[in-house]
């Protein structure tokens, strides 16, 4: 009988040399003349030890990891396909402390089953949800967003199911969808990993958003950073539109939902929805005034239902099982759970899906196991460029979106990047506004040209250039650009740039003067 | 017209009779062009107009608007560094350094055997393996200087 062997075809995992070992796989198989199937499925985010190699053994899937091409030969030799023993194994799959300490809802499937296989979608739940929605009238499927608790997972956090009703109460002839797959925030992949691991769970989401609210065609606005996703997301899409899971009569149910993806062209600011909008419309990515709301006038005039990858694939779920299996999850206002992101200076970067309610700690040393240099953690960034650098002071905050509104910080779209003590934190606030400079639209002035005056403040505080008069100065410009940004970019910039200076003021003193200290 | 000029246009005119209908299609065209071409020329901006019955500002508002759109022709090999926090955290800032001495250019400059044209991105979505870079459309992961080096010279030998 034919081994099953899953070689990922992630990214990431791509990026640590998978292809090589899967082509060393095959090879090696045909040499032995070993019955394997090679699956590349997604990735399960354990990325220390990627690529890992799984093999289907009666016991389970077993892993080996991380597998580089040379080690090929020997794991053969080893009898891995049957799960024999070797420096490289890993065990049972499901047994790694790290997976089995998670709750999987979102990313059940991901690094399971093969993404583009929709057998394996089938069998592993897939569709449920959808055929759920069709079931339901439009008010009861928003009752069902509502009740099941589910925020915007993109960083904004606003309730999934106030915007779908915006959307099915305004009467129009068009509607559209709108999957914000922009995600441009530094430390945060989770969208990439669906899109490449599990695309169907994207595409029965935005299925479920299109028939509950009556839009009858969606866009993946996806960054060109990720071709890699382009590509899995098109032939997905091609998939489902040839089992009649996409298209004019949706399962048989008469009603029309199609989609198509957008590739987005390097600009960070397109991940702010309205910016998003204008560029799906072929133009600059420049912020719009709201109101209108998106939600009554969006793409091309027309109401529009604008989420988040993660906030779309968590929908189908939530409709196969219900509301209150999902809302169990987590604390206080933040329900269910979040895909979150360990990323830069840990020992072990990986995507963490648990209810929310875990401690910052926790994540950092349980999961992330420390630091990557060996070396103590001195900040971490919460939330992307826009979010506050936190102290060790606060690494007991609970990821919960109220408990960080709180202390100055943000849960964002869940990417958390350590630095070590090795980090300049004047420098790091001089990035934020650098980053600003960089990607703001132009439309208002505090970012656009705040951004670039900080930068400049920032310099002369370093260089110790009337040091106090400065400091003061750039508390006056945050405060400019928090209050009269036009969007997050502008508005939030200011974030990591005061933490890093109430936190970390000595590494705003010059080099000279900081030796003195 | 030279053959060269022709055989733009040709592709250019290709590019726009099939994407031209879409809602919203200026992005869809100017990624198209620039797959083909690996730019988008600054003769394309009149067509691009006058197929979408925009004005040419408009066009070239929109190309100069998006980092990821280039009007002139880059090195036969594009290596994108991420230069956002979380590499930055790895060592990225250090790696930016090397790769710009190894290649001899600064940003946005191509080397003078026109193999590498390099460029600053922010954030490839690789942040568990910092730092990162992706030449053309591979994207590395946990590059050090040594693999750096290692990775371009063997992108040059294989397709150049």
């Amino acid at each position: 009988m034919s081994v099953r062997v899953y070689i990922p075809r992630d990214s990431s995992a791509l990026s640590l040399g998978a292809e090589s070992v899967a082509s060393a796989v095959a090879v090696e198989a045909a040499r032995r003349r070993a019955d394997i199937t090679i699956v590349r499925n997604g990735s399960r985010g354990l990325y220390w030890l990627e690529p890992m190699v799984e093999v289907e053994t009666v016991q389970g899937r077993v892993a080996y990891g991380p597998v580089t091409m040379k080690d090929v030969a020997a794991l053969f030799d080893a009898g891995f396909l049957h799960g024999g023993p070797h420096a490289l194994s890993l065990g049972p799959t499901g047994k790694i402390p790290y997976l089995q300490k998670q709750e999987r809802l979102t990313f059940a499937r991901v690094g399971i089953t093969d993404p583009l296989s929709l057998a394996d979608y089938a069998a592993h739940d897939g569709w449920k949800g959808l055929r759920a929605a069709l079931a339901m009238q439009g008010a009861a499927a928003v009752k069902q967003v509502t009740e099941s608790g589910l925020r915007g997972r993109g960083g904004a956090a606003f309730p999934a199911g106030i915007k779908w009703k915006t959307v099915l109460d305004t009467s129009a002839d068009q509607k559209y969808v709108v999957c914000n797959a922009d995600e441009g925030d530094s430390g945060t992949y989770s969208d990439r990993m669906i899109m490449e691991g599990d695309p169907y769970v994207l595409i029965e989401g935005m299925a479920i958003a299109g028939i509950t609210v009556g839009a009858t065609q969606g866009y993946i606005y996806v960054r060109s950073e990720y071709p890699h996703s382009c590509r899995v997301l098109a032939e997905a899409i091609a998939l489902a539109r040839t089992s009649g899971h996409l298209g004019p009569d949706v399962l048989g149910s008469g009603k029309a939902f199609d989609l198509e993806v957008r590739k987005g062209a390097g600009a960070y600011i397109c991940g702010e929805e309205t910016s998003m909008l204008e560029s799906l419309e072929g133009k600059r990515g420049m912020v719009r005034f709201k109101p209108p709301l998106p939600a009554i006038a969006g793409l091309f005039g027309k109401p529009t239902v604008i989420n988040n990858v993660i906030t779309l694939a968590s929908l189908p779920i939530i409709f196969a099982q219900g509301a209150a299996h999902y809302r169990d999850f987590g604390m206080g206002k933040s329900r269910g759970t979040l895909p979150i992101q360990l990323a830069g200076n840990l020992k072990y970067c990986g995507l963490v899906e648990k209810a929310f309610g875990v401690t910052l700690r926790e994540l950092l040393y349980d999961y992330g196991g420390g630091s990557a240099s060996g070396r103590p953690i001195r900040a971490v960034q919460v939330g992307g460029p826009l979010g506050a650098y936190l102290p060790e002071q606060q690494f007991d905050t609970p990821l919960d979106y109220e408990a960080f509104a709180a202390i100055g910080a943000m849960v964002g779209h869940g990417g958390i990047v350590a630095f070590d003590d090795t980090v300049d934190m004047a420098a790091m606030a001089r990035y934020a506004m650098e980053f600003c400079a960089i990607e703001s639209c132009g439309k208002c002035t505090p970012c656009r040209i705040g951004s670039t005056r900080g930068v400049e403040v920032i310099d002369h505080i370093v260089a110790g250039r009337e040091r106090d008069k400065n400091i003061a100065l750039l508390e006056d410009l945050c405060d400019t650009m928090i209050n009269g940004s036009l969007c997050a970019l502008g508005g939030m910039t200011p974030f990591p740039v005061q933490s890093a200076l109430k936190y970390f003021p000595n590494d705003f003193r010059s080099s000279l003067n900081r030796k003195v200290a | 017209m030279s053959e060269h000029e022709q055989d733009r246009n040709a592709v250019i005119n290709r590019v726009l009779e099939e994407r031209k209908h879409q809602p919203g299609a200026l992005l869809p065209i100017l990624h198209g062009i620039q797959d083909a071409l690996g730019y988008v020329p600054r003769e394309a901006i009149a067509q691009i107009a006058q197929a979408l019955n925009l004005s040419r500002a408009e066009i070239h508002g929109v190309v100069s608007f998006y980092h990821h759109f280039r009007t002139s022709p880059p090195g036969r090999h594009t290596v994108y560094l991420c230069r956002a926090e979380s590499c930055q955290s790895m060592g990225a800032n250090q790696l930016v350094e090397h790769a710009k001495a190894i290649l001899g250019v600064d940003f946005h400059e191509t080397t003078r055997d026109g193999a590498y044209t390099l460029e600053p991105i922010y954030c490839l979505g690789n942040c568990a393996c910092s730092p990162a870079m992706m030449i053309d459309e591979e994207t590395y992961g946990r590059v050090t200087p040594e693999r750096f080096e290692e990775v371009v010279s063997s992108v040059k030998e294989v397709t150049a």
